[in-house]
């Protein structure tokens, strides 16, 4: 299969998963007892969440196929991984803050451990672009760049897993070890609208891969017909 | 609209807002590309007419 093709799958994926995804959340989902409506926000907060923590996995394990390897092309695909776990990360954060205040009446509140660490896991990839473009482009951009991505993923389960070690109030554990705290049609739907997510953020990934390996190639070119 | 619907729809637009912003991103960057591949054909006919 071309990769024209691979990428148009995942947009129609995306496309009709989070359309049908947001569709059942909104309408055939039934609404929460205690949250009622506002509670809707969490097919669109969590997946994006997830995703966040996805994108930020799936670009350490590239930078650990880097250091492993040591084939460049795994730089540019950690880079674009944690490129679009910040975008998502950055989304969670919006989201969240939007829930928080219509259920707690704040915007944001600093006594939450996963609301804090997941900020923490967000600010320290953000800070992985600053490494990265202090480092003039090269092998050492590379190693730097990958050892950095595979440091941030330990603050991956712990974050995760804050609000569970934590056992806090405020924020709802609706997975826990015995499974979902969900009734089957909201599952469905939750389902769904992750599964829509994350083909938007695939999406993404292979089509700024596929600029960033354009840009690359054309700089080369240019190299070589100056 | 009732308050907690007004929210809702916000988060809901925060996404779709964003998918937008990237679709004008991409967009640039490919019109960008675009002036860089005629640049370098432009350069390539040159060399190859001198």
């Amino acid at each position: 299969m071309s990769t024209s093709l691979r990428n148009s799958g995942f947009a129609l994926a995306a496309a009709g998963l989070l359309v049908g995804g947001i569709a059942l959340a909104l309408f055939w989902a039934p609404e929460d007892a205690d949250q009622g409506f506002s509670q809707k926000i969490f097919y669109v907060h969590v997946p994006i969440a997830l995703t966040a923590y996805a994108c930020f996995g799936f670009g350490a394990w590239k930078a650990l196929r880097l250091l492993w390897t040591g084939e460049a092309r795994y730089d540019l695909e950690s880079y674009t991984a944690i490129h679009m776990g910040v975008i998502f990360g950055l989304l969670t954060l919006v989201t969240g803050s939007i829930w928080a205040k219509i259920s707690w009446g704040h915007w944001w509140t600093w006594g939450e451990r996963q609301l804090v660490l997941f900020l923490i896991l967000f600010l320290f990839y953000s800070a992985y672009f600053m490494l990265r473009y202090s480092i003039e482009a090269g092998p050492r951009r590379e190693r730097n760049s990958a050892v950095y991505a595979l440091f941030g993923a330990a603050l991956i389960p712990v974050s995760f897993l804050a609000v569970r070690i934590a056992g806090t109030i405020l924020h709802p554990t609706i997975f826990t070890h015995e499974g979902a705290n969900l009734p089957g049609e909201m599952l469905l739907a939750f389902c769904i609208c992750l599964a829509g997510v994350l083909a938007l953020a695939a999406t993404l990934y292979r089509v700024e891969l596929a600029g960033k390996r354009v840009d690359a190639s054309l700089r080369e070119l240019r190299e070589l017909l100056a | 609209m009732t308050t907690a619907e007004k929210y809702v729809t916000a988060a809901y637009l925060v996404l779709l807002g964003a998918v937008l912003v990237y679709l004008v991103i991409i967009a640039l960057k490919v019109a960008r590309l675009e002036e860089e591949v005629s640049d370098l054909i432009r350069l390539a006919r040159e060399r190859r007419g001198g």
